[in-house]
């Protein structure tokens, strides 16, 4: 029997494009996902649920879709998205829920998959250059994000305890970068700016949209279970960033940044959450040996993920947005998934 | 990529005992004709598109730092090192020393010095303090300064098999009062020991005379420090001599003499998550008393603070 996945986030970037990835897997028998708004990509054969996060309707999909694998990507990691309320019920408790519905007795799920951030580390002076998926953060989380995200990987961990027989993954991503996806820090660049703190220039990593896609589907495939770290290799300094990319840099004071920056993001010049600006004080890297040694490989370096961006910043400018907005609409989908009229080769 | 460029350094070492003019000094010279990267070089990375490593340490800069550095190592200081020959040429060890000064002047002599003798890179692990300050933090990073975390110790150490200096003492050593001079304070928790051993590498102490009298402290202001958020804000003899500004960044001409003592080797397995915490004060101490005992050796052989 085929994998039968349950996917959250359906309409965000990660959640559509590894559903895209997924659903072109013959193993993959069913795939359903779930979202609170329509799915921003085009999608074969993937069933899409509106659903919030409330516990019933949870387990009650759980339960009647009889799934083996639930690959969670709603969570959000960038705090200028949202009201700090709105994050809290998104990851925490939404997280809660799902994990809730996963471990109902006689439950079918097999495999959870969780992604998370590497702002599960922090970013402090006293941090080590390297995180290990063993370091303990320097300093408990002062943002509501951070500690939201802590929140979620306790409940990981709890449900792992309490179901020994259940594979878990936790995937900690450092700052994706790409051009389907939008992060502040893409948001920065592709103003043309990317903001520093004056008098700082510390080590951040990237990783490409692409791994990003490629790493959830193999730990999903191959059932791969554990925490692991996620970032391409290396380190690249902010200032390096900027050249890469061709933008300013856009120093801000280092001594009341936040009320320096407020009038520039109020203007629309740059976007700074507060987690990209400890990140900018004082960088974060994580170790991926793990995960390498689990057999993934990466496909571009943190530098090779900038680059890549740029190229695409650069190919954006000269010829614009040519592929046309995908537009969902319920009909359309259910015909070309439900109708008798359509030929469907991998029926049944 | 080499690592670092030969036309960019004046080859005129300071005078050493049983450095290049020894045997085994001169020995070690031939054995690094061309200044090529060392096979455990960390710079060899391919996944890196500036000269920008890991921990932040940029050879440009370092090369930036070692001219102006050059000038008081040679005319200043005037730096004379005894058995360099005990500093290994390859693998990784960390070295162990006494600091001193108001704003320490060993620090950067040390990682000078082993630089232009031996060739190989040193990362110096310092307070995390250094990290929060704007562009001195960067501009230490760059030059070769790394956060004292034992992990990063670990990685320097056991993975990358490079040079790392740490001051046992701590902030304890650079803040103590000119009348407490040469009288090393408590090596911290043995934390040093411990990171040698789980890295499989020896400690190699070196005792520091000079830098004591580079910039001694006559009194300090703990209050004013506490409401600045620094370590310590001392009140130093260059500032009485040269004022609150060029008292803060000049040093005194003092004679530096750095002596190399034998590395300690840790006969314990490397790798093991704990080590008996008596064993690791046991040698934390014996380590302090050879530094100890080298430094009243040697300040009896000198006749003169500035001629040494």
């Amino acid at each position: 029997m085929g994998r039968r996945i349950l996917l959250t986030g359906l309409d965000t970037f990660w959640g559509g494009r590894v559903a895209a990835a997924l659903e072109r897997e013959p193993e993959v028998e069913m795939l359903l996902g779930m979202g609170t708004r329509t799915p921003s990509v085009p999608l074969e054969r993937t069933e899409y649920v509106r659903a919030d996060n409330s516990y019933s309707l949870l387990a009650r999909i759980v339960r009647a879709t009889q799934v083996d694998t639930i690959v969670h990507t709603f969570l959000v990691v960038d705090s200028s998205s949202m009201s700090g309320r709105a994050l809290h019920e998104i990851n925490v408790i939404g997280t809660m829920n799902l994990l809730a519905a996963a471990g109902a007795a006689s439950s079918s799920v097999r495999q959870v998959v969780v992604k998370s951030s590497s702002l599960v580390y922090g970013a402090h002076p006293s941090d080590p250059a390297w995180f290990t998926e063993d370091t303990p953060r320097s300093r408990p989380p002062r943002s509501r994000l951070e500690r939201s995200l802590t929140e979620v990987e306790s409940y990981v961990r709890d449900f792992a305890d309490e179901n020994p027989d259940v594979t878990v993954t936790l995937l900690r991503f450092a700052n994706v970068l790409g051009k389907q996806i939008t992060t502040p820090i893409s948001r920065n660049l592709a103003r043309g700016v990317m903001p520093c703190i004056a008098g700082f220039d510390p080590l951040i990593q990237f990783v490409a949209e692409e791994d990003v896609v490629r790493c959830i589907e193999t730990v999903v495939l191959e059932t791969i279970g554990g925490t692991y770290n996620v970032a391409g290799d290396g380190k690249i300094p902010v200032s390096e960033v900027a050249k890469i990319a061709g933008v300013w840099r856009l120093p801000i004071s280092p001594v009341f940044t936040r009320q320096a920056a407020v009038p520039l993001i109020r203007l629309g010049v740059l976007d700074l959450p507060g987690e990209l600006e400890s990140l900018l004080r004082y960088g974060r890297g994580i170790d991926t040996t793990r995960l390498k040694m689990a057999g993934f490989e990466f496909s571009t370096s943190s530098a090779g993920a900038v680059e890549r961006y740029a190229e695409a910043m650069r190919l954006g400018r000269a010829i614009g947005n040519q592929i046309p907005a995908y537009q969902y609409d319920p009909d359309v989908e259910a015909f070309f998934k439900h109708s008798p009229a359509v030929v469907r080769q991998s029926d049944g | 990529m080499t690592l670092y460029d030969p036309t960019s350094m004046a080859r005129e070492p300071a005078r050493i005992v049983g450095g290049p003019d020894s045997e085994e000094g001169v020995a070690r010279m031939l054995r690094f004709p061309g200044l090529e990267p060392q096979p455990e070089d960390p710079l060899a990375d391919p996944a890196r598109r500036t000269d920008v490593d890991e921990w932040g340490r940029s050879e440009q800069w370092r090369r930036a730092a070692r001219k102006l550095g050059g000038f008081y190592y040679r005319t200043w200081f005037r730096v004379e090192w005894e058995d360099l020959a005990n500093i290994p040429t390859s693998g990784g060890a960390l070295l162990v020393a006494n600091h001193a000064g108001a704003l320490p002047s060993d620090a950067p002599m040390i990682m000078q010095g082993i630089e232009e003798e031996l060739r190989r890179p040193v990362y110096g692990l310092a307070d995390y303090f250094f990290r929060t300050v704007p562009a001195i933090g960067t501009g230490w990073s760059r030059t070769g300064g790394v956060p004292a975390h034992p992990d990063n110790a670990h990685r320097i150490l056991h993975d990358h098999q490079q040079l790392a200096l740490v001051f046992p003492e701590g902030t304890k050593g650079p803040s103590k009062l000119a009348s407490e001079r040469y009288q090393l304070r408590r090596f911290g928790r043995g934390g040093f020991v411990e990171t040698a051993m789980r890295a499989g590498v020896p400690v190699v102490p070196i005792a520091v005379v000079g830098a004591e009298e580079s910039m001694p402290i006559l009194f300090r202001l703990p209050t004013v420090a506490k409401m600045l958020k620094v370590p310590y804000l001392p009140v130093t003899a260059n500032h009485l001599l040269l004022g609150p500004l060029f008292g803060s960044v000049i040093y005194l001409p003092a004679k530096f003499r750095f002596r190399v003592l034998e590395p300690v080797h840790f006969d314990v397995p490397p790798g093991l998550s704990k080590y008996p915490r008596g064993r690791i004060l046991d040698e934390s101490e014996a380590i302090r008393l050879q530094l100890q005992a080298a430094l009243h050796d040697m300040l009896s052989h000198r006749r003169s603070i500035w001629f040494g």
